[in-house]
């Protein structure tokens, strides 16, 4: 089937998303997702960034379509013409959609752990505008733990839904859900029960925000002072490949690997998420392939010592200073 | 007088038991469908009829039956919309409450056309009294062969049941009142799959209001031909209109579509004009998301033309001098009535209402809310009305389902056509109420 | 709503074995389960929930969320999630007579502002609250559906409707002396006022 996105033509197989079509193109013309995941059925279409403009519904009838669609959820037809960031409509709407997701939102990323590894963090940089235009009060909830490993902010929560499949699809017993309804929706554990399943971690990393985060890591370090590895380990309950955030020699974190759409490639257990943390317990593959505008590129100690040191050659070799000794 | 198809025995004493309904000609429909039509036929019949959905959306219903997937060794099922929830709207409360049969009598018809062996009624759970009375006549049919095994000694066998809701608007929107039949939260689903495809229990699933399968009745018992010439143009038929607000006699009619707005209104056979001699302002005319109307534009076109009750002509001029049929709640208010105040209502209602699901309708809605209270405060600026302004339009068509354009349309017409009253309260930052008779100082005094 | 309190509620296990229907509720819900096909008994939930509000003094605490789920053999999440979503189902303790106040336009339009501020002038309560001796609530209510006979309360399974001070005060003296718990099941329905 063949696919028109912002100009660029592209034959996709029946049954794939505008979405998914995009994402071949690449990067570019790819939508933003905040609740979408192609590794959760179902996932997708609440929270509506990712919607476009679909000018022509497909050769057998060009109309288009009324409304914009949610790109995630609605599969391609032959000829179908689709406008994302070339249609100035899309652009707006999705600011629109990016300040519906900020008005209640506590905008605490200088506590937040989830900063610089914040899907709405970016969304905001990159499709928001610098002001609030809501003068109200936010929705405010005490942050409680679900379980001794997850803590839930529920004041950063999107209502993405993505830990509730996750739960439902991943683990044997969900016990956390969406209670209430409208803006008073949250996502709640049912009577003060806990997240005990063995792959119940996995929620951490499906979450775009900073909603779910891992206790045994809160508060001990900035992502981007940290050095994420790919390694692997023997473990009966899943594959053991992980990534294994280091300071020094100390592992700080462990999480799922993610791909290029930061969507966790292969679900890990608990037991390689919480009771591994030393680099023993770990075979090392090499750095994880970060995206190299991600601030989590930009800080490696080392990296950056590397840099120095080419810049000090370079400024040697220009007769500018001699090196005396190491930075 | 106009023709009466659907309420026309609703002062019958008796007629909510089977014995007054059938000694008036009631399930007329049924026998004549089951022992001499096939089920294409009722069909054809319905979609000669011209009958457009009448829960809100107008949307033909011969062509939304013929779009039933009907796969070999698959149910299908047809699930009656009784979660009437739209503000105005209360006619299919009246049609219930006063002649249960006629809806009951449709929803068989209706399933032998259909092919469905099961159907449900789901209505509101505030309608609970009203579930009760359903209960009693399905009894009754079933009693009198009507319902169950061999219908009327036939091959057609059906069984019908009455699901009560919990209290939620959303579950009006046909996938979420699928999610809810099916004892989930009433959040719409994403579509395609429609519902004639996947609906409920993932079956083919035909959805229709409960005043369109009442219609049935009459149109297999006359012929789609003879009903379709009632009304005008694509608007066939009757409609049952709930009429309330500042009205001499509020209530329930049934009107030939195509009769002028302003008869309606004024005439004594129906509203009777309005109250306490008062001048009418606005009028909404199709239940609360429809855009609200002033006088001037509500009683004549754009074009100088007389408005009449039909889909066609209500939506006349799109909506910059238009609005919609929609439900037929018709709400009028008086020359007191603060435009402002009654858009609060309206917004305060979709943002209890929704979902919460997708974040435009979720965080817009009760954002509008918040600023039409700084009206209501008169703590508002002038700058509040173009960011409602901007806020209905980034809601409008973003959201999985139409409650976002319900919500975000009252705004927009407010505005359109009443933007005075909203810079008035701005620039004095004083709401006067003068609509609001304070009776209980009177009552203490 | 729910943006103050958050989700979790107390839960005594003790308590939950405690919860059980009556011979006539529960009969009353296995008729229910016989109305789906095959399988598909969690549809029950939504008539189920009223019942159980009704038995086990109209509200829906943690414990009996429990059992309605272990009832119907389902999660007790997904009772939980339900149960919230829906404006019917109390998760708090409420009064015998729970008066809900139609608020939307064609009831505004008519007074249901004057009407509110009667019964809470009347029974000295603000809306959400209880009165002490624990008979009635009052709340208000968005469209019940009764616009062209405003203003309206609805209390339990009834209707009152074109509401006038005269008539407020009258059905407050019936409820009291009635002194019935006022809900939503066929089993209240022959005592619906």
């Amino acid at each position: 089937m063949k696919v028109t996105i912002d100009g660029i033509e592209i034959d996709v197989p029946k049954g794939t998303t505008i979405l998914q079509a995009a994402r071949m193109i690449g990067p570019e013309v790819a939508p933003p997702t905040m609740c979408y995941y192609s590794k959760l059925k179902t996932s997708g279409g609440y929270c509506r960034t990712c919607i476009v403009k679909v000018t022509q519904g497909s050769t057998a009838n060009p109309n288009p379509m009324p409304k914009p669609v949610a790109s995630c959820r609605t599969e391609v037809m032959d000829g179908m013409v689709v406008q994302n960031i070339t249609s100035p409509e899309i652009i707006e709407a999705r600011k629109g959609i990016v300040e519906f997701l900020l008005i209640n939102h506590p905008l605490d990323c200088p506590v937040c752990d989830q900063a610089g590894e914040c899907k709405l963090q970016d969304l905001g940089y990159e499709h928001g505008s610098a002001n609030t235009r809501y003068e109200f009060k936010r929705r405010e909830y005490e942050p409680i733990d679900i379980g001794d490993k997850i803590k839930l902010h529920m004041n950063r929560c999107i209502l993405c839904y993505r830990c509730v499949k996750t739960a439902e699809q991943i683990t044997d017993g969900r016990v956390h859900g969406m209670i209430h309804r409208g803006d008073a929706a949250e996502i709640s554990t049912y009577i003060e029960q806990s997240l005990s399943n063995d792959f119940s971690g996995n929620v951490i990393d499906v979450c775009p925000v900073g909603a779910l985060t891992d206790k045994t890591f809160r508060f001990k370090q900035r992502v981007w002072f940290t050095k994420p590895v790919d390694a692997h380990r023997d473990c009966k309950k899943c594959s053991g490949k992980a990534r294994v955030w280091l300071k020094g020699e100390e592992v700080l974190r462990v999480t799922a690997r993610k791909d290029q759409w930061d969507e966790v490639e292969e679900f890990i257990c608990n037991s390689c998420r919480y009771d591994h943390k030393k680099k023993s317990d770990w075979v090392i593959e090499g750095p994880s392939p970060i995206h190299r505008n991600s601030v989590i590129s930009q800080n490696h100690y080392q990296h950056l010592n590397e840099l120095k040191v080419e810049a000090m050659k370079h400024q040697k070799a220009l007769g500018f200073m001699s090196i005396n000794k190491k930075p | 007088m106009g023709r009466k198809l659907l309420i026309h025995n609703d002062k019958v004493p008796g007629i909510n038991t089977l014995e007054v309904y059938r000694a008036h000609g009631g399930y007329a429909s049924v026998e004549k469908a089951l022992k001499t039509m096939t089920p294409d036929q009722v069909t054809d019949e319905v979609k000669k009829s011209g009958l457009r959905g009448r829960g809100g959306a107008g949307f033909p219903t011969g062509l939304k039956w013929s779009f039933l997937a009907k796969p070999e060794g698959v149910p299908r099922y047809l699930v009656c919309n009784a979660d009437e929830s739209e503000p105005g709207t209360f006619k299919d409360r009246y049609l219930m409450e006063k002649i249960p049969h006629a809806l009951i009598e449709g929803m068989i018809t209706a399933s032998y056309a259909l092919g469905a062996k099961r159907s449900y009624i789901y209505i509101r759970g505030e309608y609970f009294y009203v579930a009760r009375i359903l209960e009693t006549a399905i009894a009754e049919a079933y009693a009198a062969g009507l319902l169950g095994q061999n219908i009327l000694g036939t091959n057609f066998s059906h069984d019908c049941f009455v699901q009560v809701g919990g209290g939620a608007y959303i579950c009006g929107e046909e996938t979420a009142l699928l999610e809810s039949l099916e004892g989930k939260r009433g959040n719409p689903r994403i579509k395609p799959p429609f519902p004639a495809v996947a609906g409920l229990w993932g079956c083919p699933t035909v959805v229709n209001n409960v005043e369109t399968i009442a219609a049935v009745c009459p149109i297999v018992n006359m012929g789609g031909e003879e009903y379709a010439k009632i009304g005008v143009g694509k608007s066939t038929g009757t409609k049952l209109i709930s009429a309330s607000g500042h009205l001499n006699k509020p209530g329930v009619y049934e009107i030939e579509l195509g009769i002028t707005v302003e008869e309606f209104i004024y005439s004594e056979e129906y509203c009777g004009g309005i109250r306490n001699g008062k001048k009418l302002k606005a009028v909404v005319a199709g239940g609360s998301s429809v855009p609200i109307l002033p006088t001037e534009l509500i009683l004549k076109t754009a074009k100088g033309e007389p408005r009449l009750m039909t889909y066609e002509s209500l939506s006349d001029g799109g909506f910059q001098t238009g609005t919609m049929l929609g439900s037929g709640g018709f709400i009028a208010m008086d020359e007191d009535t603060s435009i402002v105040k009654n858009l609060f209502t309206f917004a305060r209602f979709y943002h209890h209402e929704s979902c919460g699901q997708c974040s435009p309708c979720r965080e817009g809605t009760g954002w509008m809310e918040k600023i039409l209270k700084k009206f209501i405060n008169g703590t508002a600026n002038e700058s509040d009305v173009d960011l409602l302004w901007d806020i209905q339009s980034k809601i409008e068509g973003k959201t999985i389902c139409p409650l976002g354009e319900a919500a975000a349309w009252p705004v927009a017409a407010a505005i359109r056509h009443f933007k005075h009253e909203f810079i008035e309260i701005a620039k004095s930052k004083k709401f006067v109420d003068i609509s609001h008779y304070d009776r209980l100082n009177k009552v203490i005094a | 709503m729910g943006a103050q309190v958050h989700g979790t509620q107390n839960f005594d296990k003790a308590k939950r074995s405690g919860i059980k229907f009556s011979e006539e509720a529960m009969n009353t819900v296995q008729k229910i389960m016989t109305n789906y096909p095959e399988g598909k008994s969690k549809s029950a939930l939504l008539p189920v929930l009223h019942i159980a509000q009704a038995e086990f003094g109209g509200w829906l605490s943690a414990e009996t969320m429990d059992y309605v789920a272990s009832v119907l053999k389902i999660k007790p999440i997904e009772v939980f999630e339900v149960a919230s979503f829906y404006t019917m189902y109390n998760l708090k303790p409420v009064g015998k007579c729970v008066l809900e106040v139609c608020q939307t336009s064609s009831c505004w339009l008519n007074g249901a502002e004057d009407i509110v501020k009667y019964i809470e002038k009347k029974l000295n309560i603000k809306v959400g609250e209880t009165t002490k001796d624990g008979m009635f609530t009052l709340k208000t209510a968005e469209c019940l559906g009764s616009c062209g006979t405003a203003p309206m309360l609805q209390c339990g399974a009834s209707y009152h409707e074109k509401l006038t001070y005269e008539k407020v005060d009258k059905l407050l003296e019936d409820y009291k002396t009635a002194g019935k718990q006022r809900n939503y099941t066929d089993l209240d329905y022959k005592n619906t006022l």
